[in-house]
C-alpha cells in the first residue's frame, strides 16, 4: 500500500480510507513517530512537572499516557503541541527535531478536553479552519469539509451553530476540525471526560476505529484506567512527572512495575511481604509459594484470579500445589456477567481482606457470611517493588 | 363573563396600579429635569436670537443656518470645522485608546489576583482627579521650553518655540489619556472571562499570532471592545475641558461651540442647534455601534 505525505493530494477521498486500512493497523505513514530525549519541565518557583522523560512513541500508533491529575501527562501532550516548552531535552516528530517549533508551524492537532470551538464560526468554518490557516481555497475547503464530515457520519451537523451542539456532538466537531489537517499525530486530551458513559463507551469505539482506518498516530491522555486499556496500543503510566511504567495495556495490568502502578490499575489485593524463603513469601495471610523470581516488597493478586470453592471440595486442579486459605464472604456485589466478593481470612491474631471477581457461570453463588476454600494459583501471585524502582 | 374572567380582570387592574404607583417617581423625575429642559431647549433652537442674546419669537431655521455657516458676512467655514475636527479627534483617541488599552488590559488580565486589583486601582485612580487640574498638568508638560517640547523641536516635529501646547496633538493626547480608563475597564472583563483554549486551538490549527487575536482574541472580547467605544467616543465628542485648555482656542470641538452661544457669544438658539446636533450625532453612532454588535456578535445584544 502507497504510503501517504501529510501533503496528500487534494481532492481525493479523505486520507484514501480504504487504501490505507491495513488488516493489522500497519497503515502507518511515515512521518509519524515521535521521540523525547531528557524532556524536563520546571515552572518557575521550583515546581518539577516532568523529570527527565525519554521516550519513544511509534508510528501509527495508539499511544495513551495515563495518570492522576497533576501526573504531568497533560504537559507532555501540551509540549508534543508546542504550547508548552521543556525546560530541557528534545522533542522529535518523524525524526525531525520540533523543539523550538512554534504550535502553528507543527503538522500536529490537538483535540481539546474542552473542545475549544470558536463560538462564533459556524460548525462548517470551524472544521475548515485549519484548512483555511493553511491558505487553502474556498472550493477545496468545502470539499474536503463534505469528506469528513462523511467520514466521522456528522450527517446534518454542519449546518448548525455551535451553540446548538450537545456535548457528544463538539466532542466529533473537535476531532473533524482536527483530522481535516490530516496532521502526522493527532493529540487528544481527555476528549470523552466530558461526557456521560453510554456516549463514551460509544466514542471509545469510533475514535478507535477512526484511529485504526487512518493508521495516524493517536497520543491520548486520560486518567481512566479502563479507558486506557481499551483505547490504547500502548501505555505509558505517569506518577510525579516519572514514568512508572511502559507497555502494552496487558503488561500494565497483568504485571505491573510497582505499587503505584497496581493501585492506579484498580489492584486491591495487596499484600507485604515480611520474610521470602526460596519461592516461598510470607504475608499477612499466610505463607504464599510464587512463581515470581523478582525480588518484592509487596505481593500482588489479582481478583479475577482467585478460585472460590465450597470448603470440603477437592481442588480445581489437583495435580498441583495451590496456594489454600479460608475465608468468609463479608459482602457480595453481584454485576451480572461476574460477582465480586468482599472476603475476610484470619491468621492467627491478623486479620485481612482479600477481593475476589469470580465470572457469573450460573453456577450456585456463595452467600454473606458463608465459609469458602480460596485456591491460588503460585504464577498469580507477582511480586512489586517500590515506586521509585519503576520506569 | 364567567367569574373566573372577573376574578382574574380585577387582579389584572389591581397589578397595574401597583406598577403605576411604583414607577411613577422616577417618571416625574426624568420628565421634570430630563425631558422638560430638553423640550425647552430644541424649542430654543428654532427660536430667533433677540438684541440682547435672549432667544425670542418669531420661530425660524436662522440657528441651523448659523451653525452650517451662513453669518452676517455670508459664509464660513468655521462650524464646519468645528464639528470636522469633534468627529475626527473623538475617532482618532478612540483608536488610540484601543491600541494602548488592549495590551494593558490583557497584561492585567494575566496578572496574579493581587496584583490585578492594584494595577486595576493604577488605571482608575487618576481619573478621580478633577479634569482640569489634570489638563493644567499636560499643559505644564507640553508647553514650550519643556524637555518634551524641545525633544520635538530637535526632531524636527513642530517649529521652533512654539511647544507641543497648545495644539490638536495635545488635545488628542489629552483625551486619550481622560478616556483610556473606559476603554481598560470594559476590555479587562472581557479578557477575564477569555477561554485559553480557544487561543491555543487558534495556534494549534496553524494560525499565526496575529491571525490568533483576530480570530480567537477579538471576537471574545467584542462586547468589551463596543462597551467601551461606546464609553469613549461619545463623550470625547462632546468634549469640552480638554479641548478649551489644552487646544488654546485653536482647536475649538463641537462642545466649545456651544458652551461659547450659550456664553460670551450671547446666541442662545446657535447653542441649542449645536446641541441639538451634538445629540442627534450621539444617537446615530449609538446606532451605528449596535448595528456592527449585533452583525459581529451573531444577532446577540452586544451594545446597551
Amino acid at each position: 500500500m502507497a504510503e501517504r505525505s501529510p501533503t496528500a493530494a487534494p481532492g481525493g477521498p479523505f486520507l484514501s480510507v480504504e487504501s490505507t486500512t491495513g488488516s493489522d493497523g500497519s497503515a502507518a505513514r511515515e512521518a509519524s513517530s515521535i521521540s523525547l530525549k531528557g524532556i524536563r519541565k520546571e515552572y518557575p518557583g521550583g515546581v518539577v512537572a516532568l523529570e527527565s522523560v525519554d521516550l519513544d512513541i511509534r508510528a501509527g500508533e495508539f499511544f495513551t499516557l495515563l495518570g492522576p491529575s497533576g501526573c504531568g501527562k497533560t504537559t507532555l501532550l501540551r509540549m508534543l503541541a508546542g504550547l508548552d516548552e521543556p525546560s530541557a531535552g528534545t522533542l522529535s516528530i518523524g525524526g525531525v527535531d520540533v523543539t523550538d517549533t512554534p504550535p502553528h508551524k507543527r503538522s500536529v492537532n490537538t483535540v481539546f478536553q474542552s473542545y475549544a470551538l470558536f463560538p462564533h464560526l459556524s460548525v462548517r468554518d470551524n472544521i475548515a479552519f485549519g484548512l483555511k490557516m493553511r491558505g487553502m481555497a474556498r472550493a477545496e475547503r468545502e470539499q474536503k469539509v463534505v469528506e469528513i464530515a462523511g467520514f466521522i457520519k456528522l450527517g446534518s451537523l454542519v449546518d448548525r451553530r455551535v451553540d446548538q451542539l450537545s456535548g457528544g456532538q463538539r466532542q466529533r466537531i473537535a476531532l473533524a476540525r482536527a483530522l481535516i489537517c490530516e496532521p502526522d499525530v493527532l493529540l487528544l486530551d481527555e476528549p470523552l471526560s466530558a461526557l456521560d458513559a453510554g456516549l463514551r463507551s460509544q466514542l471509545q469505539v469510533e475514535l478507535l476505529r477512526t484511529q485504526k482506518r487512518l493508521g495516524m498516530t493517536f497520543v491520548f491522555v486520560t486518567h481512566d484506567q479502563e479507558e486506557a486499556m481499551v483505547m490504547s496500543d500502548r501505555i505509558a503510566v505517569l506518577n510525579d512527572g516519572i514514568i512508572q511504567q511502559l507497555g502494552t495495556p496487558q503488561e500494565v495490568y497483568e504485571r505491573p512495575a510497582n505499587l503505584f502502578v497496581a493501585r492506579f490499575m484498580g489492584h486491591d489485593n495487596l499484600f507485604p511481604i515480611t520474610a521470602r524463603a526460596g519461592m516461598t513469601v510470607t504475608t499477612p495471610i499466610g505463607s504464599l509459594e510464587t512463581e515470581d523470581h523478582h525480588e518484592g516488597k509487596v505481593a500482588l493478586i489479582r481478583p479475577e484470579t482467585l478460585e472460590l470453592t465450597s470448603p470440603g471440595a477437592p481442588s480445581v486442579e489437583p495435580g498441583k500445589q495451590l496456594n489454600t486459605l479460608m475465608c468468609r464472604v463479608v459482602e457480595r456485589f453481584y454485576r451480572g456477567s461476574n460477582v465480586e466478593y468482599r472476603l475476610s481470612h484470619q491468621n492467627d491474631e491478623q486479620h485481612s481482606e482479600l477481593i475476589a471477581e469470580i465470572s457469573n457461570t450460573g453456577e450456585r453463588l456463595f452467600r454473606v457470611g458463608d465459609e469458602v476454600k480460596v485456591e491460588i494459583y503460585p504464577e498469580d501471585v507477582i511480586m512489586l517493588g517500590d515506586d521509585e524502582e519503576g520506569a | 363573563m364567567s367569574q373566573v374572567d372577573v376574578v382574574w380582570r380585577r387582579r389584572r387592574r389591581r397589578e397595574t396600579r401597583h406598577l403605576l404607583i411604583s414607577v411613577l417617581p422616577g417618571a416625574l423625575w426624568i420628565f421634570i429635569f430630563l425631558v422638560l429642559p430638553s423640550a425647552y431647549l430644541m424649542s430654543v433652537a428654532f427660536m430667533t436670537n433677540g438684541g440682547f442674546g435672549q432667544p425670542q419669537m418669531p420661530l425660524t431655521l436662522d440657528a441651523f443656518r448659523n451653525l452650517a455657516g451662513f453669518g452676517f458676512l455670508g459664509w464660513s467655514p468655521g462650524n464646519l470645522y468645528t464639528l470636522w475636527r469633534s468627529i475626527f479627534q473623538s475617532l482618532i483617541s478612540l483608536g488610540l485608546v484601543v491600541l494602548v488599552a488592549y495590551p494593558i488590559a490583557w497584561y492585567i488580565s494575566m496578572c496574579r489576583p493581587r496584583l490585578r486589583a492594584i494595577m486595576l486601582l493604577a488605571v482608575v485612580v487618576p481619573s478621580w482627579t478633577n479634569q482640569v487640574i489634570r489638563a493644567f498638568g499636560w499643559m505644564n508638560l507640553l508647553s514650550p521650553g519643556t524637555p518634551l517640547s524641545t525633544l520635538a523641536e530637535k526632531m524636527g516635529l513642530i517649529a521652533p518655540n512654539m511647544g507641543l501646547f497648545p495644539s490638536d496633538f495635545a488635545v488628542t493626547l489629552g483625551l486619550v489619556y481622560n478616556f483610556l480608563p473606559f476603554m481598560v475597564l470594559p476590555l479587562y472583563a472581557a479578557f477575564e472571562k477569555l477561554d485559553h483554549a480557544q487561543i491555543e486551538a487558534a495556534r494549534d490549527l496553524y494560525a499565526s499570532p496575529l491571525r490568533t487575536f483576530f480570530v480567537a482574541v477579538l471576537p471574545q472580547t467584542l462586547p468589551g471592545l463596543l462597551a467601551g467605544s461606546v464609553l469613549v467616543a461619545i463623550p470625547a465628542f462632546g468634549m469640552y475641558v480638554i479641548p478649551e485648555l489644552l487646544g488654546g482656542g485653536r482647536s475649538q470641538m463641537l462642545g466649545n461651540l456651544v458652551a461659547s452661544q450659550f456664553g460670551e457669544a450671547a446666541n442662545w438658539p446657535l447653542g441649542a442647534a449645536g446641541a441639538l446636533l451634538m445629540l442627534l450625532a450621539t444617537l446615530l453612532g449609538l446606532v451605528i455601534l449596535r448595528r456592527l454588535g449585533r452583525r459581529l456578535g451573531g444577532g446577540t445584544e452586544m451594545v446597551i
